[in-house]
């Protein structure tokens, strides 16, 4: 599903944050990228997505070269892979409806089409209630629960989540994660940075961690392995 | 692009106007004025080309034909004329229809001259009109080298001076209107990249969720395009019922032959369609200018 080989990321203004990247990660995997910050966990999510490409090597994903795609076919390559952020990133003028809508109106669906797959994903996060609020009168863990309902409307294969509980208290962030845990086991991969030790050590799955751009650690039922 | 998305984006570049009250004034308010000055030079210029155009036509060497020279002679010198660069056409005049048309131009005192028509003392006449009234100058000069040539004649003095001033107002008018041009596109762009400042969120999200370029251009194509049309329809206005009022006035009253005003259609509709382009093209391209930036994230 994801395979990076040889990957190498220097920014144009020197700093080399990814040396030498080599990994493999399979379909339906959930994965945790752990790591100090400033280690180049963050450049590592960001190339996944095709935010940051890398200087060498190859990224692929569901068969395709993010290293190597033009520029004007990353719009497509997004559509196969939602993202998930700390600071959720709804636009505060539309409701819970049409911030879900929206990704889907991007790509040009058909209202009726919309509506049902909308009305589906809100179930899924368990907000179909709320469906006519706006994001400010909902709480963190709801409107993360918006957030994810956008990246995986469009029924990603890959879902990519950036500290996704790092302005969630605890409870909160057990919350979205059963969630991510529910779509994971609806078949997407899931890949998620993160600095919650708790989560990382009570609910064990792969564990990355990247230390110095590189993978200081991969294990299977890893754990978080850092102080904080 | 599918129906429902391009109402979408109307909707969208239309909704970004109101949003954007102020600015979208300041802008509408720039592109009107600039094309107010526009649409005047472009009504003055057309009048003042009209003008230089009627006089061009009318410019012609008169070539006066040795009072000795034959017929075979004048064959010759026809054969000579018609080899000279620039030369389009070349009409005979007899000396004695030089002589009627004399008579007729002055009216009742020209039956003096009625005498004369056994003892013509008129020289038979080449009129010679050259492609490109510019030309003309240098038409005469090599006319008059000629064999069997008495003289040549032309309106040397008006010409040269008439085409210092169309030049000069073309010229001067084309600068103005391009500065203006400028100015008002970076006013629209500011205005528009305002906008997307308000909107940098939402465009990165757009991104992220996989809208492509073209789908996130079109609301602020649309805003630009509404910008400068609106600021358009103002000036026209404006300039459409002066004109009107101008050529009510004094349209019919010049008296002088070449100084005849152009009659208000098609040139209100011409005006009105140069400026809606204008309009158009400044209000895109300011658009396009803005977006161009923020759309490599």
């Amino acid at each position: 599903m994801i395979t990076m080989k040889e990957v190498w990321k220097t920014y144009p203004n020197g700093v080399m944050a990814i040396n030498g990247i080599d990994i493999l990660i399979n379909k339906g995997e959930f994965v945790y990228v752990v790591g100090p910050s400033g280690a180049g966990k963050s450049t590592f999510i960001k190339m996944m997505y095709r935010e940051e490409k890398p200087t060498r090597g190859d990224i692929i994903i569901d068969g395709q070269n993010l290293a190597k795609v033009k520029e004007r076919q990353i719009p497509y390559i997004r559509r196969n892979i939602g993202v998930v952020f700390q600071d959720f990133k709804l636009l505060p003028q539309l409701t819970v409806y049409e911030n879900v809508a929206f990704a889907m109106e991007v790509i040009e669906e058909s209202k009726d089409k919309i509506r049902k797959r909308v009305m589906e994903v809100l179930d899924i996060v368990k907000l179909k209630n709320k469906a006519r609020f706006q994001p400010h009168e909902l709480s963190g863990g709801e409107q993360q629960r918006v957030a994810i309902a956008r990246a995986i409307v469009n029924n990603p294969a890959v879902l990519i989540a950036d500290e996704p509980t790092g302005n969630l208290d605890p409870d909160t962030s057990l919350e979205i994660m059963y969630l991510l845990e529910d779509i994971n086991e609806r078949g997407t991969t899931v890949v998620m940075a993160t600095h919650n030790k708790e989560i990382v050590n009570t609910m064990r799955r792969r564990v990355i961690a990247i230390e110095g751009g590189r993978v200081a650690r991969d294990e299977v039922r890893g754990e978080y392995g850092y102080e904080r | 692009m599918k129906g429902r998305t391009l109402g979408r984006h109307l909707k969208e570049g239309g909704k970004n106007l109101v949003r954007n009250g102020w600015m979208t004034f300041a802008s509408v308010s720039a592109v009107a004025v600039m094309l107010f000055v526009v649409g005047a030079f472009v009504l003055m210029i057309m009048n003042v080309n009209h003008f230089a155009s009627a006089l061009e036509d009318d410019v012609e060497v008169r070539v006066f034909i040795d009072l000795t020279a034959g017929e075979e002679e004048q064959e010759e010198l026809l054969n000579e004329l018609e080899e000279l660069a620039g030369v389009e056409e070349i009409a005979f005049v007899p000396k004695d229809e030089g002589l009627d048309s004399l008579i007729a131009s002055l009216g009742d005192q020209g039956d003096i001259f009625e005498t004369l028509r056994d003892e013509n003392p008129l020289n038979d006449v080449y009129v010679v009109h050259a492609e490109n009234p510019e030309e003309t100058e240098q038409i005469a000069n090599e006319a008059e080298e000629l064999a069997n040539v008495d003289g040549v004649e032309y309106g040397q003095d008006i010409f040269e001076q008439l085409f210092t001033v169309t030049n000069f107002v073309r010229n001067a008018g084309f600068v103005l209107i391009l500065g203006l041009m400028f100015t008002a596109m970076f006013l629209i762009a500011n205005t528009i990249k305002l906008t997307i400042l308000a909107r940098k969120r939402e465009i990165q999200i757009m991104k992220l969720v996989g809208a492509t370029n073209g789908f996130i251009r079109w609301p602020f194509f649309i805003e630009g395009l509404l910008l400068g049309v609106i600021g358009s329809t103002i000036p026209i206005g404006i300039l459409s019922y002066a004109y009107v009022r101008f050529y009510d006035t004094f349209g019919q009253q010049t008296g002088i032959e070449y100084f005849q005003f152009l009659p208000q259609n098609p040139l209100i509709l011409q005006m009105g369609a140069l400026l809606i382009a204008i309009g158009a093209f400044v209000g895109v391209w300011g658009s396009m200018m803005s977006v161009r930036k923020f759309l490599k994230v």
